[in-house]
């Protein structure tokens, strides 16, 4: 098992004539993940590379297609509307990779999705990878932007708001021979449909999961939240690192959520309940796979 | 993005917020005449305010030693007399730090007789992912200071994006404010008004520190927004031009305005060691690194996840703008991005700005070999690395080594 996608996953792809979206599709599709449609507004009946159909609309493809999930790289003025197509359609996940989207857009999203069963992971995130099998864990579901040769089918969770971070914690562990149950990156925005919390419950739940790497990073109070929990409930071992302890405060570091506010959000704080949680603590990034290879 | 407070005041007014009636000005003769106008119509009392992008103006100093970015006064000639002082000179406040804010516009404005000061807000709730509303009987003072003293005078009232702010909402704010009788229905309209400034702009924050009870001239009670602050969300100007017309880029430090037109994220810090990351998770984590082996980040800087050769280009030309920097660590995770791709850009780029200066260079990920190739043919003194923790300790002995010299 693996949590959230498998590699049977059929996922679509809105935003599949774009640049960036096309790019990701193809790259998805060479991983051996299996990208069933495309949707773009307009490019009804056509075909993608020859070999995916591209819709009109979410909800036909899901009807013709059967697939589950979904991958949003639509432009950010247009993000909301396409999140809450998949959820009116009544896919399972959409996942958000779109950067920049107005915070209040999400606001309304969130409040929109509140009883529906869909779950958004994202906006401004790399997206999800479950390994496979294959040489460079070909065959594993990928769904969004992070490069899936680094991974390797094993028994680590990986949970992360930032991109390139989660992929030098995925790359310590395949360079160490371990490899990963799911990899999921839950964006850098301040609202976002999945939490830290969120997906270790899910990783707590997974018995092909035995232990988890959290990355977090200044602002908000996820990372408290999500170590008050670990504390409690978690059965798992979860070595973490906080991003920023240096970044001053009043400043956004790149992510619109990355910013230490009214004395909030700092990476002291976040690190001391990390501790106080038992979470192993990496002193450095280059440590995120030893730390918690040192718990197992 | 952040604007003054004259703008500020313009959005809450076209909002249907009361604001001091007054204007902004650029000379001291419009500094006199607003004065003049603000007098003839009954005010008593006016305010000269500083318009830069800092709180504890009124306790700032400006650099040729006049005290106070807010003064009062009583007279046009002496508004014209406070004007002269304060336009084109530069004002240090406790937020500006040393290098302080060249002034360059004033607001001029009525300064009424307040009975009392409050605190009111709008901001996101990040835990629940809806707009609060958060007031105090505290005004005037830096909230902060409040929540950690005495939470219990802050009060809180979380909105329903779906339907908005209920009238019986801004209710229960104006009683919790002790904004009763004849003061419950204009406080009503008010926090009403300060809300939709919130919703419809896309802002951030808005921020009323001090709303004020006044006494008018006709000795009725009103409400009044003293100081008014506003930052709006970034990802929403698209639609905002106006707003965006607001932009003052003299507020702005001049790297983080060069940066932003190649789509680079910079942040001038005070270290010696630049750093150049693609990822912004990745950039605050190699900044900690620097710093956890004993060096100081001199920037934050993330050249994003599809860097170009321009990019990494015009990247190293920013850094090396900044007089501080000793050495450069350059630490490149490269997913999709081809890593050869970076390699040629860091080439390009050490020739084209003759860098002499210790560089140490960490690739990983993808056509990783082909890179180091490049980089190796290139025959650059550069300081190949094979971690993070290897390309740290290493940029940071180079600098101190360097020093030493």
């Amino acid at each position: 098992m693996a949590i959230l996608v498998t590699p049977e996953t059929k996922v679509l792809v809105q935003g599949i004539t774009g640049s960036f979206g096309a790019r990701h599709a193809r790259l998805s599709l060479e991983y051996g993940t299996s990208v069933v449609a495309g949707v773009t507004p307009g490019k009804g009946g056509q075909m993608f590379d020859g070999k995916v159909p591209i819709f009109d609309t979410v909800a036909e493809a899901v009807k013709e297609t059967g697939a589950t999930a979904s991958a949003v790289f639509v432009p950010p003025a247009f993000a909301a509307d396409a999140i809450l197509e998949g959820v009116d359609a009544g896919l399972d996940l959409v996942v958000c990779i779109t950067e920049g989207i107005p915070v209040n857009d999400m606001v309304k999203v969130k409040r929109a999705m509140e009883g529906r069963k869909t779950r958004l992971i994202g906006p401004n995130c790399p997206g999800i990878v479950t390994p496979g099998d294959g040489k460079d864990s070909h065959g594993g579901c990928r769904i969004g932007i992070a490069p899936g040769y680094i991974h390797r089918k094993g028994h680590i969770g990986v949970v992360s708001r930032s991109g390139t971070l989660t992929y030098e914690a995925v790359w310590q562990l395949t360079c160490r021979g371990v490899g990963q149950s799911t990899c999921v990156g839950i964006g850098g925005d301040p609202v976002n449909g999945t939490s830290h919390l969120d997906v270790l419950k899910m990783f707590n739940d997974d018995p092909d999961t035995h232990g988890i790497i959290l990355i977090g990073e200044i602002g908000g109070s996820a990372e408290e939240e999500a170590a008050e929990w670990v504390r409690q409930h978690c059965k798992k071992p979860v070595a973490g690192f906080i991003a920023g302890a240096t970044a001053p405060p009043g400043r956004r570091m790149g992510h619109a959520g990355a910013i230490v506010s009214g004395g909030k959000g700092t990476a002291k704080a976040k690190i001391e309940a990390f501790k106080a949680a038992g979470i192993g603590v990496a002193e450095t990034p280059s440590e995120m796979a030893d730390t918690l290879l040192r718990m197992m | 993005m952040n604007i003054h407070e004259f703008q500020a005041r313009q959005l809450l007014a076209q909002s249907g917020v009361a604001v001091p009636p007054g204007d902004v000005c650029d000379t001291p003769e419009r500094a006199k005449a607003i004065a003049e106008k603000l007098l003839a119509d009954g005010a008593k009392l006016l305010v000269i305010k500083s318009q830069i992008h800092s709180g504890g103006r009124g306790k700032g100093v400006f650099k040729n030693g006049y005290k106070g970015g807010v003064k009062l006064c009583k007279t046009a000639d002496e508004a014209f007399e406070i004007a002269r002082a304060m336009l084109g000179n530069v004002l240090v406040t406790k937020q500006t730090g040393a290098e302080g804010r060249l002034v360059s516009k004033l607001l001029v404005a009525l300064a009424p007789q307040i009975e009392k000061e409050l605190y009111l807000a709008v901001l996101l709730d990040r835990s629940v992912s809806r707009p609060v509303i958060m007031a105090s009987t505290e005004g005037g003072m830096d909230i902060e200071e409040v929540a950690a003293k005495t939470p219990e005078k802050i009060v809180r009232e979380h909105v329903d994006p779906a339907v908005g702010l209920m009238p019986f909402q801004a209710r229960k704010l104006a009683s919790a404010l002790g904004l009763g009788g004849e003061l419950m229905n204009p406080a009503v309209k008010l926090i009403s008004g300060i809300y939709r400034a919130w919703w419809e702009n896309d802002a951030s924050l808005v921020e009323i520190n001090p709303l004020c009870i006044v006494r008018g001239e006709d000795d009725k009670r009103a409400l009044l927004p003293v100081d008014a602050k506003i930052s709006v969300d970034d990802n929403a100007l698209y639609r905002h031009p106006e707003i965006q017309a607001m932009r003052d880029l003299a507020e702005e430090a001049p790297l983080e305005i060069e940066a932003s037109k190649h789509s680079l994220n910079y942040i001038k810090l005070d270290g010696n060691i630049a750093c150049l990351v693609n990822g912004a998770g990745l950039a605050m984590a190699t900044m900690d690194i620097i710093q956890h082996y004993g060096g100081m980040p001199a920037n934050f800087l993330d050249v994003g996840g599809g860097a170009s050769k321009e990019q990494v280009t015009a990247a190293f030309r920013i850094i090396l703008q900044d007089p501080n920097v000793k050495g450069i660590l350059v630490n490149i995770f490269g997913g999709i991005m081809d890593c050869d791709v970076i390699a040629t850009g860091i080439v390009a780029a050490v020739k084209e700005t003759g860098l002499k200066l210790p560089l140490v260079v960490r690739l990983e990920g993808n056509n990783v070999q082909a890179g180091k190739q490049t980089l190796s043919a290139a025959g650059l003194s550069l300081i190949p690395a094979d971690s993070m923790a290897d390309a740290a300790q290493k940029v940071v002995r180079a600098v101190s080594e360097q020093a030493k010299r």
